[in-house]
């Protein structure tokens, strides 16, 4: 189910610093012909269909067009990510259609501060067991002996 | 119309390598890989290295959606909540047919829970269970548990939550992050036997090489994938199980460095939905879901399933079946003819419908209750695998109405989900821990220096996403004590930069000095693409090595044959030809790949038993020999070691300890 691009929605990003499903893709695959300022899957039999260029497309330019030798025509999942949910229309090949709408996070994007409120252990517990966020004492420092 | 002689990349390598630039760097500590297991750490070694230190990150791609995770998660698999850590050993021991590592799976079990807590201080919506304290995990909420050790999540973003607070650590520290660049080969020291220097690898949107010495190095990128025969026959062979991208880089280059390696011969062949690959685990625990035959039979129950698993006490005795035998069993089926096997998804959903019916719920609550049901079978897959929401819509699939049917899949290597393959690590320097088990520093390979985490640590299953990011905090606290114990140690490479720029860019360099011979570059007898190298490979392991086709059965003779033909894979491996980056990339992962499979089926060959029925059988073996490794048995681990200085390769048994009763 590799993605494709919609040539008429795609703009290489223009505006933007990079282009965003090439900046993402895991694989590799999705790079930008700077001729043609579009961009395109190099590599669609490697595609993992894992949906990070379609979520992230300001465009809305990508979609999936389902593995041809394992999928018959005609259905797809399309996303669309909001800052707190994700929206999916399904459409099944005999045309019948399904919503969902999920979470996806709590906190706004860009706000985590891993270390606020989180003081740095003194240098003398390096040899202890305990990871810097946790006590040490309790589980942490449990042995097998202390669930027999 | 052009010859079809030319390079098609967008990205074009550059063959003049006057033309490409080496980039040098000196750091204390350097993290390869961006997943799970590399962001704990990340989130981590800033707390522990001295004031002042140099940190670097490598990614090979970006990392807010890098790693197994990158598509999302519907469920975290191991959040031990009330249960005990020895709890937890007892269940992964059991799963992996007995040969394990108690000290690390324990030593996991007491860690792994602070890092879900952080998830979800940092955004991850974790579901609470209707009625029960509502409050965040760390202040007493109650999960919704489907195991007794997994808890379901809206896991869509998961990967970029955690990516988000391991960026921002890194940041913080002023430490580095390089995405897109593709670590490929480690350096050990000139100077200092057995102790890790540096690494190089290269840039997959630039003509660079990137050369880096560094003290301590964590090499956490993955398992492997699209090393045996994928079931898809085109375009399908991308929806792999696993990560497309995982190539058995953690496992080779930790290898050719000479790091001991353990229970390489684990494989895990997960039973997924038919060739979309969806997870069954919310199918089975959420939903109880039941899997039959053709027949409608639930088979699992029947007298010939039951003296099937009888053969393998005392595994086989656990409340939950080991995951291999549960292969077993549906193996055993197929081949009796009684296929195919179905996940009954319709009985299991009209289950529920039924029992709230019958408790007097109402049409109107009842249609409300339906539509929850319904959004929560369709998440499982859209958070983490919508290729299979894809497929179901593709072939008109409603789960009420029909059932979907369960195949096992093609073979992949890891060590942090239902597998164990890996490298040997040092446990926690503790009285308990046995002394075979420890050399100082906790999860350190047999290298000095060279740190492994998730998928790397073999012995060690069942560690899914919160158990690889915690192993990556407990290796990153390792490795600034490593850091600082050895202060005045300055890494030397033997090798120049020029020389190392000629041995990453030598596909390049072939490419261009032949493919001009032939009017097709993909048909040309003196190099071999990435993409032939691959699919060669999968062939062979399939027909040979116990792939799907021969219904995961080898042994010694068909061994002997695929090892001839890896020894011929990695000498055309030399003629490798990359026109463009990304095929580069391709180039450097086969080889991987090639390496990584060659251990596996050594291991394979050693071992005179079949430990793991389901996962792989050894027709000239077929029994499980638990004897105990004093008695000259099978109950052990087995271990390998490359010799970068000989070339040679030597496996070995190494002694089993049982550290937690049963």
């Amino acid at each position: 189910m590799p993605s494709f691009v919609n040539p008429e929605k795609c703009d290489g990003c223009k505006g933007g610093e990079k282009t965003a499903c090439m900046y993402i893709c895991p694989n590799d695959l999705m790079v930008l012909n700077p001729d043609e300022m579009r961009a395109y899957n190099q590599e669609p039999d490697q595609c993992w269909e894992c949906y990070s260029c379609v979520k992230i497309c300001p465009q809305g330019a990508i979609e999936v067009r389902h593995y041809a030798d394992i999928a018959p025509m005609g259905g797809y999942c399309q996303p669309m990510m909001g800052t707190d949910s994700i929206m999916w229309t399904i459409k099944f090949r005999n045309g019948n259609m399904k919503r969902f709408k999920f979470p996806i996070r709590t906190t706004p994007e860009g706000s985590i501060k891993p270390y606020d409120g989180k003081p740095s252990p003194g240098a003398d517990a390096l040899s202890n067991g305990a990871l810097f966020t946790e006590e040490n004492s309790g589980r942490v420092t449990s042995t097998p002996a202390d669930y027999d | 119309m052009a010859l079809r002689n030319k390079p098609t990349w967008e990205l074009l390598a550059e063959p003049d390598l006057s033309k490409v630039p080496v980039e040098e760097y000196e750091y204390d500590a350097l993290l390869v890989g961006g997943g799970m297991a590399c962001c704990g750490a990340a989130f981590e070694i800033g707390k522990w290295m001295p004031e002042g230190s140099k940190v670097c990150l490598c990614d090979k791609a970006a990392l807010e959606r890098s790693g197994a995770v990158a598509q999302g998660l519907s469920a975290i698999n191991t959040y031990i909540g009330e249960n005990t850590p020895s709890d937890y050993v007892r269940m992964v021991r059991n799963d992996l047919m007995g040969v394990v590592r108690e000290d690390l799976i324990f030593d996991l079990g007491r860690h792994v829970d602070d890092s879900v807590h952080h998830f979800e201080e940092w955004g991850l919506p974790i579901w609470k269970k209707e009625g029960g304290n509502q409050a965040p995990l760390s202040e007493g909420g109650t999960p919704v548990r489907t195991g007794k050790w997994q808890i379901m999540i809206h896991g869509e973003s998961y990967k970029r939550i955690v990516a988000e607070a391991a960026k921002a650590a890194l940041e913080e520290m002023g430490y580095d992050l390089h995405e897109r660049i593709f670590i490929v080969k480690l350096l050990l020291d000139a100077n200092k036997e057995n102790t890790i220097a540096g690494a190089v690898g290269f840039s997959a949107r630039e003509n660079k090489v990137c050369v880096y010495k560094a003290k301590a190095i964590l090499v956490a990128c993955g398992g492997a994938v699209n090393i045996f025969r994928p079931r898809s026959t085109d375009e399908g062979k991308g929806r792999a199980w696993y990560p497309v991208w995982n190539a058995g880089s953690t496992y080779t280059m930790c290898m050719q460095v000479g790091a001991e390696m353990t229970m390489m011969e684990n494989r895990f062949t997960p039973s997924r939905f038919k060739d979309g690959y969806g997870p069954v685990g919310a199918w089975f625990l959420l939903f109880k879901a039941t899997v039959v035959n053709g027949s409608g039979e639930h088979y699992v129950k029947s007298d010939a399933a039951k003296a099937e698993l009888a053969k393998y006490k005392p595994y086989s005795d656990a409340a939950v079946t080991p995951t291999c035998l549960r292969n077993h069993l549906m193996l055993f089926e197929m081949k009796e003819g009684r296929g195919p096997i179905f996940m009954d998804t319709a009985a299991a959903l009209n289950a529920f419908l039924d029992e709230k019916r019958a408790s007097g719920m109402d049409e109107k609550a009842l249609k409300k209750y339906w539509k929850e049901l319904e959004s929560e079978a369709w998440e499982d897959f859209l958070d983490m695998s919508v290729g299979q929401a894809g497929l179901w819509a593709s072939m008109n699939i409603e789960p009420e109405k029909v059932g979907s049917e369960i195949m096992p899949t093609e073979p992949y290597m890891l060590g942090s989900h239902s597998g164990c393959c890996g490298i040997w690590v040092s446990g926690p320097d503790e009285d308990w821990v046995p002394d075979d088990y420890k050399w100082g520093y906790n999860r350190m390979t047999t290298v000095n220096g060279l740190f492994t985490a998730g998928d790397g640590v073999g012995a060690s299953g069942h560690k899914f996403s919160s158990g690889a990011h915690s192993e990556g905090r407990i290796a990153a606290k390792a490795m600034a004590k490593y850091v600082v114990d050895n202060a005045d140690f300055t890494p030397t490479l033997s090798q120049s930069a020029e020389e190392l720029k000629a041995e990453i860019y030598k596909p390049v360099v072939t490419y261009y000095e032949h493919y001009q011979k032939t009017t097709d570059e993909m048909v040309n007898p003196n190099y071999i693409k990435p993409r032939h190298m691959m699919e060669r490979l999968m062939k062979y392991t399939d027909e040979y090595g116990g792939g799907w086709s021969p219904y995961y059965m080898t042994n010694g003779h068909l061994l002997d044959i695929a090892m001839k033909q890896l020894q011929w894979l990695r000498e055309d491996a030399e003629k490798m030809a990359a026109s463009g980056l990304h095929e580069l990339i391709r180039a450097w992962e086969n080889l991987h790949r090639i390496w990584t499979v060659e251990d596996h089926l050594r291991h394979i060959q050693f071992r005179e038993e079949s430990r793991y029925p389901g996962f792989y059988y050894r027709g000239d073996f077929m029994q499980v020999d638990d004897k105990d490794f004093d008695e000259g048995g099978w109950k052990c681990f087995v271990n390998s070691q490359y010799d970068p200085k000989t070339g040679e390769w030597k496996c070995m048994k190494k002694k089993c300890h049982k550290i937690i009763s049963d």
